[in-house]
């Protein structure tokens, strides 16, 4: 194991079959330290890769490493990593803060570092004021947060979150995106899977597409997009002119498709080089036949890179 | 950044594993294991187990009182009896069946099991936490049910009479005979339990073929008769008794054989439930 390899969560040609159904197939991954999401349909896999990380499942095939540690090796493996999985399940009777205390005593901390921990956990996910209450009377968002506050409590170095904005409301929403941001600002590794496109591409450091079991891309979500020529890329021009500006832009091979606006006060372009279209606009801004308001792409987010990849975003909404 | 990572890193290593932390982590384990034992909706059943040959015991006395008092060797047949057929064969081995096979199999079922596997817990640690709550709960339970069951029978004796029977005849080594096979019966019954809840998704099928077995141990021939655990408890059994007309008879194994072999069989199955827990996967959904 290089050191590199020991700073990253990496997955060697691992495959999982349940049975002759296929979980996930040969996937090569490195994860490094910040939030990095994992995107796909139902049934991508992407909950299978989480539950091979934390030795939940064992692979088919392939070898598996987070920052060096094996998933075979739970008693060193999860005194660094945290999961918090979608199983909406608790031990009986216990209320939120003997849930999480308990946990942290199966760690073998002592009891007054447990009890510590314990509350700077539901602090750190707002449950203070429901620790005493028992899990079961919990809404569905403050059990996600209490399950939350059980992975992050023994402060590990990587977090895998499963689904983890399932449940929440708009303002928890926003305080645990938040919460990831600074965790993963502190260096920690995150993993989350959402199926919420445009949170993820708000707060993900890299993402990884799967479907059907594979690894369909993965990396940062501009530089996805910059490598799929296939799909030229959408730019949105405000301008003055638009008639104008699409006979100009057409000059240029670099443009295959322009189309005006409804409302006639911009054009929408498909450029293969995004880089050389700007190189161009900046050329017609400077000729001054047209005014050019605003430059927006329009389709270089997460969204679109799911929707050329994957399928209909509608789709990918039901992961 | 990566320089935080790798302080937690080394942080985090500096608690090696040691004997003193496993201890720890077992008696967390035991703490958690024996209160939901005792307290979760799943012990109904068995403090239901426990209390009925208490209560039978106590129905016979009530009605056999002065029997009991003139002639208690007769009584102490008749509690030999009651004490393999229904405490050992019926109570007990039912009993540790609910408790052993829902140490692991109950939390396959109530989804929990994955916060254990998720633990920075050796899964052979847990599976020995996990069998000693079983036996604390087994053992609280048993062993008084049993010393109940003893003091109902020694009841209409009086104290003179019952201090008599067990100091100066062949009483207290009686009862230390059957509290000491009760003992065995939950260490034996209650390491096969833990394995079938490991190794089956609906391990009552097994537990009904293994009572059969063990119920059917006296018509069995010498060398099948020693692959049941009912045998070496019968074997210690204080009292004996017939096994009725249809019995192929054995030698009874020594109780030198008998206690050791116990406990070797027992750590040999744990050892098998430690194999089988290490390659355990999750899969609620396909339980």
């Amino acid at each position: 194991m290089n050191e590199a390899s020991s700073q990253m969560i990496v997955f060697e040609d691992v495959s999982k079959f349940y049975g002759e159904i296929l979980g996930v197939n040969r996937v090569n991954l490195s994860i490094a330290h910040g939030i990095t999401s994992l995107v796909g349909p139902n049934g991508a896999g992407k909950t299978t890769l989480m539950n091979l990380m934390t030795g939940l499942l064992r692979p088919t095939r392939g070898q598996i490493s987070i920052l060096g540690i094996s998933p075979g090796e739970p008693e060193e493996l999860f005194r660094s990593v945290g999961y918090c999985s979608q199983f909406d399940s608790f031990p009986r009777g216990v209320t939120g803060r003997e849930f999480i205390n308990m946990f942290l005593s199966v760690h073998g901390m002592a009891k007054d570092e447990a009890d510590e921990l314990t509350m700077k956990a539901l602090e750190r996910v707002n449950l203070v004021a429901a620790a005493e209450k028992k899990v079961a009377a919990y809404s569905k968002g403050m059990r996600q947060r209490v399950r939350l506050a059980q992975a992050v409590a023994h402060n590990p170095s990587v977090l895998i979150l499963d689904e983890p904005l399932n449940g929440l409301d708009p303002m928890a929403r926003a305080e645990t995106i938040r919460l990831f941001r600074q965790l993963a600002d502190e260096g920690l590794h995150l993993v989350i899977s959402s199926h919420i496109l445009h949170e993820v591409d708000m707060m993900s450091d890299s993402v990884v597409l799967l479907n059907n079991g594979y690894v369909v891309a993965e990396g940062d979500v501009r530089d996805v997009r910059d490598e799929m020529e296939e799909h030229p890329m959408q730019v949105l021009v405000r301008c003055d002119h638009p008639t104008t500006l699409a006979a100009r832009v057409f000059e240029q091979d670099l443009v295959v498709e322009a189309r005006i606006h409804e409302d006639r006060g911009g054009l929408f372009i498909k450029t293969r080089d995004a880089d050389k279209f700007y190189l161009l606009l900046n050329e017609v801004v400077a000729e001054g036949s047209v005014q050019i308001e605003s430059v927006t792409p329009v389709d270089d987010d997460l969204s679109a890179v799911y929707r050329y990849l994957i399928g209909s975003e509608t789709e990918g909404s039901r992961v | 950044m990566s320089s935080r990572v790798e302080v937690v890193a080394m942080d985090k290593s500096v608690k090696k594993s040691s004997w003193p932390h496993r201890k720890r982590q077992i008696a967390a384990i035991l703490r958690l294991e024996v209160r939901k034992n005792f307290t979760g909706k799943r012990s109904v059943l068995m403090y239901l187990l426990a209390l009925l040959p208490v209560l039978i015991m106590a129905a016979l006395v009530s009605v056999h009182y002065d029997d009991i008092r003139t002639n208690f060797s007769e009584a102490s047949l008749i509690f030999a009896n009651l004490y393999e057929g229904m405490i050992l064969r019926t109570v007990i081995f039912f009993g540790c069946a609910w408790i052993f096979m829902n140490l692991f199999r109950g939390e396959v079922v109530d989804r929990s099991l994955h916060y254990y596997f998720l633990s920075p817990v050796r899964r052979e640690v847990l599976v020995a936490g996990k069998y000693i709550s079983g036996l604390i709960t087994s053992l609280i339970l048993f062993v008084t049910m049993t010393a109940l069951a003893v003091f109902f029978i020694y009841l209409p004796l009086g104290y003179s009479g019952a201090m008599n029977q067990l100091l100066n005849g062949p009483g207290m080594n009686q009862v230390l005979i059957y509290l000491g096979t009760t003992v065995l019966a939950c260490v034996g019954y209650g390491a096969v339990f833990l394995v079938i809840g490991l190794f089956f998704r609906n391990p009552v099928i097994p537990a009904i073929i293994l009572y059969g077995w063990e119920f059917i141990n006296f018509l069995l021939p010498p060398v099948l008769k020693k692959l049941s655990v009912i045998h070496y408890l019968h074997s210690l059994t204080p009292v004996p008794i017939p096994e009725g007309p249809f019995a192929i008879v054995t030698e009874p194994t020594s109780a030198w054989l008998t206690v050791p072999g116990l406990i070797l069989v027992t750590a040999i199955v744990l050892v098998l439930a430690s194999l089988r827990i290490r390659r355990m996967e999750i899969k609620y959904g396909s339980e």
